[in-house]
């Protein structure tokens, strides 16, 4: 499906995976998130979630949102857990126990369960080869727990354990980069989305899941509550992280690097910033830091993508 | 007549799980129980067991991969010892709270620190209370069976839980022993297929694993306990049938001359053994001794245990591991709740000892009787207990 094609809207799934009804909070990108990687899946997957907001908000016994089956084990396994019924499976249709299918191992998780605690499953997971995506919904902070900080806060942003204080304003460590982590392990398919681009992301969860081997898309979730917006903003602050640069849509297809949304001339981050009450304390030299900072990353990529294009 | 040879015990538990014919193996390695996985590579590798090897880079992750191969409806099996257990603990509990069935041989080392590689059962008694299944196998014949036995067990629709094997790391897992394998049609004969019906896949889809709030929490815990209980009834049928296939006999508590006697020790795990030639040789010097190796440790046989031992005047507790602060080791904590209601209760000598596999030997064994004897004659308080063996006690 291309982007660029008028009727592509049309041709998404009118089926639900991940039903309405779930308890997620208003506004929450992370659950429209999850519908499109649902929508891009189909029927035949088998979800290993982590703990987080998306268990939290929609498996309240005996209450479920699900309509393929999902299965919640901890919070730093997703990826072994999803390895796990991958593994099984393989095993069970090869020894003719369950008739031959082609079915999608999803693992899911937060940049909580992803980046922190859930680094080294998922690290294992992907060097071992397993035919599983892994999908990381990145709200940038643990927010089922309450808007503490995590590896993959950015730079600046207030949260509840790293508060703008008098003395440190906020966070003072820059994002880690899990998609670039993630790639590192020389898997088949990268890629970052956001739900403010549903066919960019449509697509690359389906390709992701068609490619054999690992594959990881890290999607930028908007988080109202934690990110201290009003909900109506949620896709328009996804919008402004993408035409920014702050957060690049790229894929990395077999090693190959491509932006996948072009926005042109970038737009100056105090733009994505100034929405977002986390970053109501910044001063100018910290936005100017921030707006260095997103300049070098995104000249970087930018460098990549032309590396390999001399492939 | 099925085939006797002589194996290193850690060779027999992977040539067991083979014959269960499992789907998966997740392990990482940790010494004693590395020669189990080594040994499933290698038979995976060649061709001769039919299932994924998966070698993980923890045994959280060994632990995680597990639950998702079972909730497949895939046979599972993993198995570690202390450290490695102490990491998997959160998965652990999750397990069974999950009642996905699966076997792990938990080859029992001390746990850290300091860092010892040898055993005792101080890693058992972490986990007393995850919700496992959980037997002791006194040598190389019960660790083949109980393998066969855990997935028969453990996969029953009755019972739907883990299965943990007990077996003393280095003193059990790397000693060589005479193992009676099964025959095929006998293992098809007394296990069945796994048949979970609950299994993920996209024609019947299930939410696994949901959140349980305050007003759903407690029956769902109960209904587990409940479980690990009612498995009893399967554990013997299972043990029953066993018997009708391959002659070997179990128990949940196995009693060796404990007609008559009035003192009784009572040993789990491989102190069995040895304790057994230490019974027959003080019934020779003319002492009214006997026996009793436990074997199940969940769910434990409260009723056996007060059987067999009714008419006891003394019963010798052998621990191999500490509970710090607490009354004695565990074997003996537990044994005394068992005993509180009964009338003409025996006295009790508790004896911790054989710390990361500090010999006890027959001798030591002897020793702790003539102690036990003294502390009868002293009128013992029954929260006493005694380390043996150990320098400046």
């Amino acid at each position: 499906m291309e982007s660029t094609n008028v009727y592509a809207y049309k041709l998404v799934s009118r089926k639900e995976y991940f039903s309405s009804g779930h308890r997620a909070c208003q506004g929450c990108a992370e659950a429209l998130a999850v519908r499109l990687v649902g929508k891009a899946l189909g029927r035949d997957t088998i979800v290993a979630s982590a703990t987080g907001c998306m268990e939290v908000t929609s498996t309240p016994l005996p209450f479920t949102n699900w309509n393929v089956p999902w299965i919640h084990v901890a919070f730093e396994n997703a990826a072994a857990v999803a390895t796990g019924a991958e593994a099984g499976m393989k095993a069970l249709m090869r020894k003719g126990k369950v008739p031959k299918k082609r079915v999608t191992f999803l693992a899911m998780a937060g940049d909580g369960g992803t980046s922190d605690i859930g680094i080294q499953a998922l690290s294992g997971a992907l060097e071992r080869g397993h035919d599983f995506v892994y999908v990381c919904y990145d709200n940038e902070a643990y927010m089922n727990t309450g808007i503490q900080r995590s590896s993959s806060t950015p730079f600046g942003a207030s949260t509840t354990t790293s508060p703008a204080g008098k003395v440190v304003p906020g966070q003072v460590t820059w994002k880690k980069n899990m998609a670039e982590i993630a790639a590192a392990h020389d898997i088949p398919y990268v890629a970052t989305a956001c739900p403010s681009y549903p066919l960019d992301l449509i697509g690359k969860v389906k390709k992701a899941a068609r490619i054999r081997g690992p594959a990881y898309v890290h999607i930028l979730s908007v988080c109202p509550t934690g990110w201290r917006l009003p909900p109506e903003l949620s896709i328009k602050a996804g919008r402004l992280a993408v035409e920014t640069g702050v957060f690049p849509l790229y894929e990395v297809d077999d090693g190959r690097y491509r932006i996948t949304v072009d926005v042109g001339k970038l737009r100056p981050v105090n733009d994505y910033l100034k929405i977002q009450g986390r970053f109501r304390h910044l001063d100018e030299t910290m936005i100017e830091k921030i707006q260095k900072r997103v300049a070098t990353e995104y000249a970087r990529l930018q460098r990549k993508v032309t590396m390999s294009r001399g492939d | 007549m099925a085939k006797r040879i002589g194996l290193e015990v850690s060779l027999s538990a992977a040539e067991a799980v083979k014959m269960a014919n499992v789907d998966c193996v997740a392990a990482y390695p940790i010494t004693p129980q590395t020669h189990i996985v080594e040994h499933l590579s290698e038979l995976v590798n060649n061709g001769e067991l039919d299932a994924e090897f998966i070698p993980v880079e923890s045994e959280h992750s060994a632990m995680s991969v597990c639950t998702g191969v079972a909730a497949v409806g895939a046979r599972a099996f993993t198995c570690t010892s202390s450290q490695g257990l102490a990491l998997m603990n959160e998965i652990v509990h999750i397990a069974a709270s999950m009642r996905l069935p699966m076997v792990m041989i938990l080859a029992n080392r001390s746990m850290s620190a300091p860092i010892s590689i040898w055993n005792d059962h101080t890693d058992v008694m972490s986990i007393r209370d995850c919700g496992w299944i959980q037997v002791f196998a006194n040598n190389g014949q019960e660790v083949f069976d109980h393998v066969l036995f855990g997935y028969r067990v453990g996969e029953s629709p009755q019972v739907m839980l883990p299965v943990m094997v007990h077996i003393d790391g280095f003193i059990l897992t790397h000693v060589i022993e005479p193992v009676e394998f099964w025959e095929e049609e006998q293992v098809k004969e007394y296990l069945p297929d796994f048949e979970f019906p609950y299994a993920l896949h996209p024609d019947r889809p299930v939410t696994m694993g949901g959140l349980g709030g305050p007003g759903i929490f407690s029956e769902v815990k109960v209904s587990q306990d409940e479980a690990l209980i009612h498995s009893k009834g399967e554990i013997l049928s299972a043990w029953k049938e066993m018997e009708n296939i391959v002659g070997r006999s179990y128990h949940p508590i196995e009693p060796y001359r404990v007609e008559d006697a009035e003192t009784i020790f009572i040993t789990q795990g491989s102190f069995g053994e040895t304790v057994s030639l230490v019974v027959d040789e003080l019934r020779d010097e003319g002492q009214s001794v006997g026996l009793i190796m436990n074997r199940l440790w969940r769910p434990f046989p409260f009723e056996e245990f007060r059987e067999a031992t009714r008419g006891a005047k003394n019963l010798i507790v052998i621990d191999r591991a500490i509970s710090y602060g607490g009354q004695g080791g565990p074997l003996a904590i537990e044994l005394r709740s068992v005993l509180y209601k009964e009338k003409n209760q025996p006295t009790f000598a508790n004896f911790i000892c054989g710390l990361a596999s500090r010999d006890v030997t027959i001798a030591d064994f002897k020793n702790i009787y003539r102690r036990a004897m003294e502390k009868v004659k002293e009128g013992p308080r029954e929260e006493d207990f005694e380390y043996y063996g150990v320098r400046g006690k």
